[in-house]
């Protein structure tokens, strides 16, 4: 009887496993998140009625929820990939953080723009110092820090390593950012859209599914990306290094 | 279409700035890609074959 080898995590640290795995997966991430995305945003556009207080402005609960959601989870995905280059120096994992900065950075502003959109017509005003948008603008600009950051450090460890620590410290901003409303309980935000905080739906049926599918669109769009921009960071690595090694020639 | 009423500026710039957004992150990740690989391929090859 063979013997079943456990996969491990860490294999993935490999970049030629790394490499060879996401090219596998990256067809099928790429086909299920534009069905999920196709579905969900066209479902919800066409065919969910008004809300009976928002009237069409819901339409665009469809594409704020999803990015304001992935807007944190990508900060929180690239501290758990900071975590794993700082304690156990794989470069793959802190390439992958720096690849998911620009997604999450895109998913954060477009949560801005299409709230102070959904914002105006529905609280008279574009925007708020409210807690949870506030902490959202802070995030925006770690985000921006953070891409400046690798930018600016020449050394590519040493940019792994700043880059980390910034995303440690800038992850109390994301945490805020999802649990603003219970730190303070005041600002014009609502709670959370999609779970029940007190046993009760937050959001009708017709409009809940559709937003649960363009949710699952929006974060295989987020692994598909990140897979992507990973394997370009793994090659620019690369190339780097030998460039280096052809000038010491 | 549906019909938006005094919101279809809202709505419509919403999906619209999504779109122009994505998008454009996408693009800029394909040609960094392409761009990448390109420049690996010719110093791979000015390398030649590796031991």
């Amino acid at each position: 009887m063979p013997k079943l080898r456990a996969m491990s995590l860490w294999e993935y640290a490999n970049p030629r496993k790394f490499m060879a795995t996401s090219a596998a997966l990256l067809p099928w991430v790429i086909a299920l998140s534009a069905i999920c995305l196709g579905t969900g945003l066209i479902w919800g556009f066409f065919f969910t009625p008004d809300e009976r207080l928002q009237g069409a402005s819901v339409k665009i609960f469809y594409i704020h929820v999803p990015t304001a959601m992935m807007a944190i989870n990508a900060w929180a995905m690239m501290l758990v990939t900071s975590l794993i280059w700082l304690i156990r120096r794989h470069h793959v994992s802190a390439l992958a953080a720096k690849a998911a900065a620009p997604v999450g950075l895109v998913f954060t502003a477009i949560a801005l723009i299409t709230g102070a959109l959904w914002g105006q017509p529905t609280w008279g005003t574009w925007w708020e110092w409210d807690p949870r948008l506030t902490s959202f603008l802070i995030l925006f600009l770690f985000y921006l820090g953070y891409i400046a950051l690798w930018e600016a450090v020449e050394n590519p460890d040493s940019a792994a390593d700043l880059t980390s620590v910034l995303c440690l410290v800038g992850s109390v901003f994301a945490i805020v950012s999802r649990y603003a409303l219970l730190f303070w309980n005041q600002g014009l935000h609502q709670g959370w859209s999609i779970s029940a905080t007190d046993g009760e739906a937050p959001v009708a049926d017709v409009y809940w599914y559709p937003a649960m599918i363009s949710i699952a669109g929006f974060v295989l769009l987020f692994v598909a990306l990140v897979l992507f921009r990973t394997r370009t960071e793994i090659r620019a690595r690369r190339l780097k290094a030998l460039i280096t090694r052809e000038r010491m020639a | 279409m549906p019909e938006l009423g005094r919101y279809a500026f809202a709505v419509l710039t919403s999906y619209g700035a999504a779109l122009a957004l994505l998008s454009g992150l996408i693009v800029y990740s394909v040609l960094r890609a392409k761009r990448v690989l390109r420049q690996l391929r010719e110093a791979e090859a000015r390398r030649g074959p590796t031991q």
